[in-house]
Order: C-alpha cells, then sequence, then structure tokens
C-alpha cells in the first residue's frame, strides 16, 4: 500500500481523524430565497414534482422532477453573477476549473456582533483587529463569515425582511477589497441568503461584496450552514457547484473536512 | 318566514356522510344552453325570431309557428297556480331532502313552468322567478318571495341552489394580496364561521397582516399554490372541514409576446395561476366532493378569480393574459368533474386590478372591494360566472356578442 | 270536418292478460312471447299466421317493433309501433281496426308488455321524454305522482272535489278487483283506509298511486269471416276517438282531449253515456278518471262530486267502472296498462271475464290516457265496444 496524501487522507476519514461535515441546508420548498424589489424578476423557490411513486406513473420506481433558481438554497456564486464579473473569463460555472472547488478556509466569527446588531458591518479595520488575535489570513482561502445566522433558519429572523428591507450582517467595501486585494481569497461563505448584508443595496457603492468579489473573479457560498463545527484555520471545503452551461450559480452540496475528533 | 338557520352542529363521527348525488342530470342541448345563462345570473327563455313569443320547457323550434329560438332575458314575474309538497321520491339525491315543494307557475313571458318552490312561497302567490343553476349544474326555476321575507337565505330548499358562505368554513388562497384580505372579510361578514387564510410564505411578513389576522374567524394557514406538498399538507389538515375554496391567487406582469414579455414571468404566473389552480384542485376537490350534501354545512363551492382577458388576450399583458385564458379553461373542466359530485365551480371575472401591475393602465379598475363583492353574491346566488366591474362587464357583452371582434379590439 | 266511416268488417276478439308480477327478472320480450302464447293457446295459431302485429312498450329498449318480429318469428304484412302508455290500447284499436278493414291484414295480434326489473322504473323515469328529463324530474323527482299531485290540487279546488269523491272511486275499483284472480292488490280497502294513507305528494296519497309491475295484454282485431273459422267470439268498434296535445293553451291541466272530440263519438256511435253498461277508464291517479267522466260526458265539471256520490261504480252498481280492478288495484305493467281497458272491456261483453260478470252487459265505453311528456298527459283516446257474436 502506497504511502500518499491522498490514502492517508483516506485513513483518516476512516479512522474518524478527519470528519467531514454538511454545511448544506436541506432543499426544501419552504426554505427561503432572496427577496428583491417586486418589480425585478423573483428568485424561484426549490419546487418538487412527483413524477411517480410506485404507482401508474410508474410501478417500481419514485422520481421528482424539481426546479429552483441557480440561486436557491445552499448555492454558489459564479463571477458572471454580477455585472461587475461579466467579461471576466471561465466566468460561469462550467468553465471555472474544478481545482477551485476544493480549497481551505478561514472561519471568522462574528456571530457576537451579529447577534448584538443584525446590520452588522465587518469592516477592514474588524479585520485588522482580528489577524492581531488570530494571525494573518492565508491566502487563497476561502473566508468563512461564521454568524450563527444559520440557527434562524425557519424563523422570519432568517431573512430578516422589515418594511425598509432585509436586515442581515456582511462586509463593507472596504473589507471586502481588503480581501480580496490584500489577502487574495477565493471567496466568501456565508449563512445568510447573500453575500452581501441585508442593507448592502443602500451602500456606496451598492452591493460591495458582490460587486468587488465577482469583479474580481472570487466566488460566493450562501445559506451555509455549521460554520461554528469549523476551526479557525484547518477546515478544508469542497464546494462543487453543478456544471450548468453558462450558469451563474447553483444549488450545491458544501462539505468541510476537519482535523481531530468530534468534541 | 323562513326559519333562521342555526349554527350547525358537530358532526356525530359515528353518522356516515351522507354521499353527495347530485339531481338527474339527463339534458337536451337547448337546456344545456338555459344552463350556460342561468350561470351567468340571467333569467332567459327562448324566444320565437318570427312571432316573438316566448317558449318552456326547452325546445328547438316554435311551437306556435315553427320559427328559430334564441335566448333572451325575459321579465321573470310568476303566478303560481298549483303546488304540491313530494313527501317520496325514487331519485338518489331527493330522496333525502323531502319533504320538497314544487308548483306550477304561469309565468308573465307566457308559458307554465314547473318549478321549485321558496318556503315562503305557496299557491295563488304572485312570484319572483329566478334561474338557478342545481347541484348537477342543470338549469332550475325557482320561485322566490316577490320581496324579501325574513331570513329568506335561509330556506333549505334554496340553500341547495346556493353556495351562501353562512356558517360554512372558507380558504382563501392568498391573505398576503389586498384582494385576498378584502375576500377574507367579506366572507366574514356575509357570515361564514371560519376563513383559513393561505399564506405562502409564514416566515416572511405582509402589508396589512397584523389587521387581517387579528379579525376574529380569521386562522391563517401555510399555503403555497406553487408548492404541491404545502396542498397537500393543508389539504390533509382542512379537507374535511372547508365548505368554500376561494382562490385569489394572482400573477400580473407587463409584456407582449414577440416584444417586451418576460419568459419567467410568464412560467412564474402559469406555475402559480395554472398549475397552482390545478393543484388546488387536486387537493380540495375530492374532499369538497365527499361532503357536498353534508347537512346545512354542505361543501358547496370552489371559486376562482381570473382576468376577463383570459377570454380576449389583451395588448401589453400577453402572458398575464394567456395564463388567465388557462386558468378559465381548467375551470370550464373542473366545472365539468365537479358537476357530477355537486360542487359549484365558480369564475369571478376581473378587468385591470387597481394595483402596483397595472399602474399604467387607465381607470377604470377592479378594487379589492368590487372583488369581494362579487365573490359573495356568486356564493349567495350561485352563479357560476360573475364580473366583478365594468370594465369586465363590458369586455364579457362585447365577447358574448362578437368574440372575434373583441379579441381583435382587446388586442390593438 | 269530415265524419268518421263506420268500422265495417271488423271485429274485435280473444282478450287475453298475462298474469302481473310485483318485479320479474324477465325481460319485455318474454312477456311479449308469453301474450302470444295465450293468444295461441286461445285461438290455436302459430307465428305463420298472423300477418298483422301491433305493438307497445316501454322496456323493450333498444328493440321496437321490428325488433319483436324477428325476436319471436313473425312475418306481418303490416304492422304498428305504439308508444302512447295509457292511450296505447285504443290507439293500437283504431290503427289495426282500418288495417283489417282495408284489407292491409286480416289478422292482427295487438300486444302490449312491460317488464319491471328492480329499478327499472326509476331508469325508464330518468329518460322518459325530453320535456320531463328537462323541465319536471329535476324538480324534486317526484315522479308522475309529483305532475299529477299539481293538477290534482288545482283540479280539486277549481271544481270542488275532495278526497272523499276519490275515495269512492278506489274504493269501489278495489271492490271490483277482489273477484280478478289476477289483480296484485286482493285485499279490500275501506273509505277509512284511503283517507288515511301515507302523503306521497299532496294531495295524492298512497292509495292514489298504482303500483308499477310486469304484465302483458294482448287481443285480436280481424274481419267476422276470419273469427268465426276460429270460433271466436267477436265485439264490433262503434266508434272511437283520439287527441293528442288538446287544450296547451291550459294553465294547469283540467280537460283531456276527450272534450275536444266526444261529441263526434257519441254521434258516430248512435249512443249516450247513458247507453254504456260500463267505463274502463284510465286510472293511473283518480283524479284523471274523475276528469274523464266529465270530459266524456256522464255530468260536468261542477257536478262531478254529485255525481260520483250518486253513482255506483261496481261491477253490480249503475256505472260499473274499471271492473277488473284497474290499474289502481290490479297494477300498472307499463303499457300493458293502458291495454287492460280494452282486454278488459271486451272480456266483459264476450261474457268471458276474469273475476265477476256485468249481468248481460252489451256495451263498453273505453277511455286512454297516455304520456305526461311534461306536465299533463298528452295522448287520449276513446272506443265504444259493443257485443256482436258470442260463440
Amino acid at each position: 500500500m502506497s504511502d500518499t496524501v491522498l490514502s492517508d487522507l483516506a485513513l483518516a476519514l476512516a479512522s474518524g481523524q478527519v470528519r467531514v461535515i454538511d454545511l448544506t441546508n436541506t432543499l426544501s420548498p419552504d426554505f427561503p430565497v432572496i427577496v428583491l424589489p417586486a418589480e425585478f424578476g423573483q428568485c424561484a423557490p426549490f419546487r418538487m414534482e412527483k413524477l411517480s411513486r410506485y404507482d401508474e406513473n410508474g410501478p417500481a420506481w419514485y422520481w421528482n422532477n424539481i426546479s429552483m433558481n441557480e440561486h436557491t438554497g445552499t448555492h454558489f456564486d459564479a463571477p458572471a453573477h454580477w455585472v461587475t464579473g461579466k467579461d471576466l473569463p471561465s466566468n460561469t460555472v462550467d468553465a471555472i476549473p474544478a481545482q477551485e472547488f476544493v480549497a481551505p478556509a478561514v472561519v471568522i466569527d462574528i456571530s457576537g456582533e451579529a447577534a448584538a446588531d443584525a446590520d452588522f458591518l465587518l469592516t477592514r479595520e474588524f479585520l485588522e483587529e482580528w489577524e492581531k488575535k488570530n494571525g494573518t489570513i492565508p491566502p487563497r482561502h476561502w473566508i468563512a463569515l461564521r454568524t450563527d445566522w444559520y440557527k434562524r433558519v425557519g424563523t422570519p429572523e432568517y431573512l430578516n425582511l422589515l418594511e425598509d428591507g432585509a436586515h442581515s450582517p456582511g462586509p463593507d467595501a472596504g473589507a471586502v477589497e481588503f480581501l480580496v486585494h490584500e489577502r487574495n481569497c477565493v471567496g466568501l461563505a456565508v449563512e445568510t441568503v447573500g453575500t452581501d448584508a441585508g442593507q448592502a443595496s443602500t451602500f456606496n457603492p451598492p452591493l460591495p461584496a458582490h460587486s468587488i468579489l465577482h469583479g474580481n473573479g472570487r466566488f460566493g457560498l450562501q445559506c451555509l450552514t455549521n460554520l461554528d463545527k469549523l476551526p479557525t484555520f484547518g477546515a478544508l471545503i469542497v464546494a462543487c457547484p453543478l456544471k450548468i452551461e453558462g450558469g451563474s450559480g447553483s444549488p450545491l452540496r458544501v462539505i468541510a473536512l476537519v482535523e481531530g475528533q468530534a468534541a | 318566514m323562513t326559519d333562521p338557520l342555526i349554527p350547525p352542529k358537530r358532526k356525530d363521527p359515528l353518522v356516515v356522510t351522507r354521499a353527495g348525488h347530485v339531481s338527474p342530470t339527463l339534458r337536451s342541448r337547448s337546456a344545456t344552453a338555459m344552463a350556460a345563462r342561468a350561470g351567468m345570473g340571467r333569467f332567459v327563455l327562448q324566444v320565437c325570431d318570427d312571432c316573438a313569443k316566448a317558449t318552456y320547457p326547452q325546445r328547438d323550434r316554435c311551437p306556435f309557428c315553427w320559427g328559430t329560438l334564441s335566448w333572451q332575458d325575459q321579465p321573470n314575474g310568476a303566478v303560481i297556480e298549483a303546488e304540491t309538497t313530494i313527501r317520496s321520491s325514487i331519485d338518489l339525491f331527493f330522496k333525502e331532502h323531502l319533504p320538497w315543494r314544487i308548483g306550477s307557475a304561469r309565468l308573465d313571458a307566457g308559458p307554465m313552468a314547473t318549478v321549485h318552490l321558496h318556503g315562503d312561497v305557496a299557491r295563488g302567490d304572485r312570484v319572483r322567478l329566478e334561474l338557478k343553476l342545481d347541484r348537477a349544474g342543470n338549469p332550475a326555476l325557482f320561485a322566490m318571495p316577490e320581496r324579501e321575507t325574513p331570513h329568506m337565505a335561509d330556506d333549505p330548499q334554496l340553500r341547495v341552489f346556493t353556495a351562501h358562505p353562512k356558517f360554512r368554513r372558507v380558504l382563501v388562497t392568498d391573505g398576503r394580496s389586498e384582494i385576498g384580505q378584502a375576500v377574507a372579510e367579506a366572507l366574514l361578514k356575509a357570515g361564514a364561521k371560519t376563513v383559513f387564510l393561505g399564506n405562502a410564505d409564514p416566515l416572511m411578513r405582509y402589508p396589512g397582516q397584523e389587521q387581517i389576522e387579528a379579525i376574529p374567524g380569521i386562522e391563517p394557514v401555510h399555503l403555497s399554490l406553487t408548492d404541491t406538498r404545502s396542498i397537500e399538507t393543508l389539504a390533509g389538515q382542512l379537507g374535511g372541514r372547508v365548505e368554500i375554496v376561494v382562490n385569489t391567487a394572482r400573477f400580473t406582469r407587463q409584456g407582449g409576446v414577440g416584444f417586451g414579455g418576460h419568459l419567467s414571468n410568464l412560467q412564474s404566473g402559469l406555475d402559480l395561476e395554472v398549475t397552482g389552480l390545478m393543484r388546488l384542485a387536486q387537493g380540495f376537490a375530492p374532499a369538497l366532493s365527499a361532503r357536498s350534501d353534508d347537512g346545512d354545512r354542505s361543501a358547496a363551492a370552489l371559486v376562482d378569480i381570473a382576468s376577463i382577458y383570459g377570454l380576449t388576450g389583451k395588448a401589453g399583458y400577453a402572458g398575464s393574459s394567456a395564463t388567465a385564458a388557462a386558468r378559465l379553461s381548467l375551470m370550464a373542466s373542473l366545472r365539468g368533474e365537479m358537476a357530477q359530485t355537486g360542487i359549484r365551480v365558480m369564475s369571478v371575472l376581473t378587468g385591470p386590478i387597481e394595483d402596483g401591475w397595472h399602474q399604467n393602465v387607465p381607470p377604470p379598475k377592479t378594487t379589492s372591494a368590487q372583488i369581494a363583492r362579487a365573490v359573495v353574491t356568486a356564493l349567495e346566488q350561485g352563479q357560476e360566472t360573475i364580473c366583478a366591474d365594468e370594465v369586465a362587464k363590458d369586455v364579457l357583452a362585447r365577447w358574448l356578442q362578437d368574440p372575434i371582434l373583441t379579441i381583435r379590439e382587446e388586442n390593438k | 270536418m269530415a265524419r268518421q266511416k263506420p268500422y265495417d268488417g271488423v271485429a274485435l276478439c280473444a282478450p287475453v292478460t298475462v298474469p302481473y308480477m310485483r318485479f320479474s327478472d324477465k325481460s319485455a320480450h318474454w312477456w311479449t312471447g308469453a301474450a302470444l302464447a295465450a293468444l295461441a293457446r286461445q285461438t290455436g295459431l302459430g307465428p305463420a299466421d298472423f300477418d298483422g302485429f301491433c305493438f307497445a312498450s316501454f322496456s323493450a329498449v333498444p328493440d321496437t317493433v321490428v325488433g319483436m318480429v324477428q325476436h319471436l318469428g313473425l312475418s306481418p304484412r303490416w304492422m304498428d309501433h305504439i308508444p302512447t302508455g295509457g292511450a296505447s290500447g285504443v290507439m293500437a284499436l283504431r290503427r289495426a281496426a282500418r288495417a283489417v278493414q282495408m284489407g292491409d291484414a286480416e289478422l292482427v295480434a295487438c300486444v302490449a308488455a312491460d317488464t319491471n326489473q328492480i329499478d327499472s322504473f326509476r331508469q325508464t323515469l330518468q329518460g322518459f321524454s325530453r320535456f320531463s328529463q328537462d323541465a319536471t324530474y329535476p324538480y324534486g323527482f317526484g315522479g308522475p305522482n309529483a305532475t299529477f299531485a299539481l293538477i290534482a290540487d288545482n283540479f280539486m279546488r277549481s271544481y270542488d272535489v275532495s278526497r272523499e269523491d276519490f275515495a269512492k272511486l278506489c274504493v269501489a275499483q278495489r271492490a271490483n278487483a277482489l273477484s280478478n284472480p289476477h289483480a296484485l292488490m286482493k285485499k279490500p280497502l275501506t273509505h277509512a283506509q284511503y283517507m288515511q294513507a301515507r302523503p306521497i305528494s299532496d294531495p295524492i296519497h298512497l292509495f292514489d298511486c298504482v303500483m308499477p309491475c310486469a304484465g302483458a295484454e294482448a287481443f285480436i282485431v280481424t274481419t267476422p269471416e276470419k273469427a268465426q273459422e276460429l270460433g271466436l267470439s267477436t265485439a264490433r268498434l262503434a266508434a272511437t276517438i283520439e287527441r293528442h296535445n288538446a287544450f296547451a293553451e291550459d294553465g294547469v291541466q283540467t280537460r283531456g282531449g276527450w272534450a275536444r272530440d266526444i261529441d263526434d263519438l257519441w254521434s258516430a256511435a248512435g249512443y249516450g253515456p247513458q247507453d254504456m253498461d260500463m267505463v274502463q277508464a284510465y286510472d293511473d291517479y283518480p283524479v284523471i278518471v274523475a276528469m274523464q267522466l266529465a270530459d266524456l260526458g256522464f255530468c260536468d265539471k261542477a257536478s262531478l262530486s254529485q255525481f260520483i256520490a250518486d253513482t255506483d261504480f261496481t261491477i253490480g252498481g249503475s256505472l260499473p267502472l274499471n271492473t277488473n280492478g284497474g290499474q289502481l288495484s290490479a297494477g300498472q305493467a307499463g303499457a300493458a296498462g293502458g291495454f287492460q281497458n280494452v282486454t278488459e272491456g271486451l272480456r266483459q261483453i264476450l261474457h268471458d271475464p276474469l273475476g265477476e260478470q256485468i249481468p248481460n252487459a252489451q256495451r263498453a265505453l273505453i277511455s286512454g290516457f297516455g304520456l305526461v311528456n311534461y306536465d299533463r298527459g298528452i295522448c287520449t283516446g276513446a272506443a265504444v265496444l259493443e257485443q256482436d257474436v258470442l260463440r
């Protein structure tokens, strides 16, 4: 038996030394989707129609037709999703090299701040402070923003949509510029319904996460769960979007490999 | 005077529910033509194109001069010349509804007719005849008191021909909309016991939510017409205790066919309004049908609110009109199915709605209040098709007169 | 209007009744064959011998006389199908008589037969006529009971006729039925029982209604010569009338077509009501019997109540009425119900009754009434029969 990295990994998986953590919400008709102003086209929620279930439409088999938006449920944003990334090479899910779909993550915990203020903004200053305590964010990592927002799934407080729009935490432009240009991140991975803060359409410039990340060929991962179960450093995220021709994103199953026995 | 209906007691679970038989269904084509007009709330008889005499029962040629006949609105006064109380019947429906009173009426329009009698009507009385639909969707002449009498609508024989909301429990599919809220309130005012008010997304607030959900009798329920599972779940919970279903769901967007229309909007509209209607019917039609003759609180009707432009198409609203057309078509088919089980299937037709999706359309436009009134009227009268407003009436009148011209006019 | 020509050269004979049954699992074809077999027993004739066939039935669907002819092996040179129910006996008689008189046929079997299977009555009613399917049965589906209730309600008020009067007719018919071994109703009916019967459709009560059943009736129309050859007693046909959809302008029906043509009947017959030894009238509901008595000239409508009170309708009475018990007591075997007035009248004047004989009966008035197409009976007819030769 050869002693390779992958065989070591296989052994570690088998022994439980490396664990797989599911970062994915269940795709169900009830899972909320982002709500845009009414005059825009709306994101389709997940829907499922039974084709047959051992019945007259298919006596021995069960299967469903499903429909959804590319950005429904736990999903991946490709650079082409945003106008700023429209002219980049390999900017759609089918064109992104598969190598990109496996990357380490650094977890930035703002759950306390988000609990105190649903509109909490991640700033460059906050990140610089964070690095002083935790160390420098390494390059080519997913920036996983732990907000514990996933615990609100199934309640109105998840979208947290009030009369003046949604209220959920996210980065400001300075933070995204910093992460992209100075820390060369793979992308931003969040538990909220979008990489941007709920109120980000009112920011200047608007929607900085989408705008800056995708304008620079970076990715987004949204509607994740269980970020609180990842270590600050050392998790490896596997996030493979469906290979949709010219797709701007895709629902997907996101898993994280972490070392060490479960607590 | 009619005995006022008392709130029905809870049903004894040991008693078998009465099967929903319909009255005899075999009819001539002319009788079916009369039903089509009855469904619109008209009082019509066949009148000779040559000698102008009215005739009844439904014929194919004039018995006075052999001229051809056409349907015309006629005076609905009559005098009851004889009456009987039927105490024995071998029909599966009527034998459960005895005694049943009928009479011989001399119509002001000329002919004699056998008619159903309201409890406040007797031999020798002048009456107002209404052309109703029976449980099988066939035409039925019903003699009403000439003037309003106390609790007139509670007459048990009359209630067989109506879907009056009194003491009934209603599902209104979309409480998130102004229309749904107006309909729900109007139904409660008309005597409905409960309005189960659908909410496609209980996790998201909607305008008017606090006010409407605070009204006694309103019970919010999770219902999304695009989500088959949510309908199955709700039908499982409510199927046996809903007597009327009112579908207020709607998805209107501007746009043409070759120009300015969004395919995604068409898809959304079709999914919500058309597939959604079918999902709703599949969820609730069987349970409604099973209880169509279940005492004072029998299941009675499924009501759908659709755009009049489903009949014609509409320039600038091509996709939404196509959706309405499909909706009306499904309703027509459902009507045929439910006629076999005693459930009235009703369409409320609207003009352009006074809402954010018709901002470019000049008035008059259809208000939520008008729609709510039309829903209640249709149920109280047992009417199959009703126009909520003047625009719908105008388009329908023109369409009945000359459909191909109206289609052209509306798409200019 | 042209006067009716006499029915010279016509002989009526061989009335037969196939005993009725409340329910039968047999078909109308079976009952028709049973009636023909009964004729064969009386005459010694077989299928090849009849050159005319006149048929009435509601329950032979999908067959008409055509199917029946092949089904039963007949090869007539003249045939007819009479769809008029309670008027079918008089109508069959008239048509067959003219066919024989003119030589279109020599020996006509007139047969009415209907079966009554479980639920067949309801099914027959549902598709009975277009007007009734469109405009009568959906109104409570009271069947003929409800239609005649409306007629009775109006008639009783208009002419001051009461249930007491109807009671007398029904009680007398029941008394007549007691000597008829085939009558379905075998117990006496008292006035009190009639009055206390349960309501069916006000003012119609139980004993106003006939009992639907299965059965068949038949008779032969032929020439006097042929009848003599066969050794059959014969009656002659003195006069007949027939009228359909009379008085369409009347609101609720208070008279039948007889009222329009009755003078012609009596003048062609050369007799009047007082010359009749009996009346065999269509009797589905006593109100129709009362209507006929007036329309046929026995009294006017205003004095109906008095006439009924003054008349004894039993077999030994002053005006024997429906001497076999009528449909009210013998049963209503569909279209055969429209034939039993003819067969019973014939039997009485040929002195071969099922039950008691009217003493020295010579002449019978037969009256038919049929087909409630919508709100009234449409078809009416009457015939005066007179004894010719007893053999």
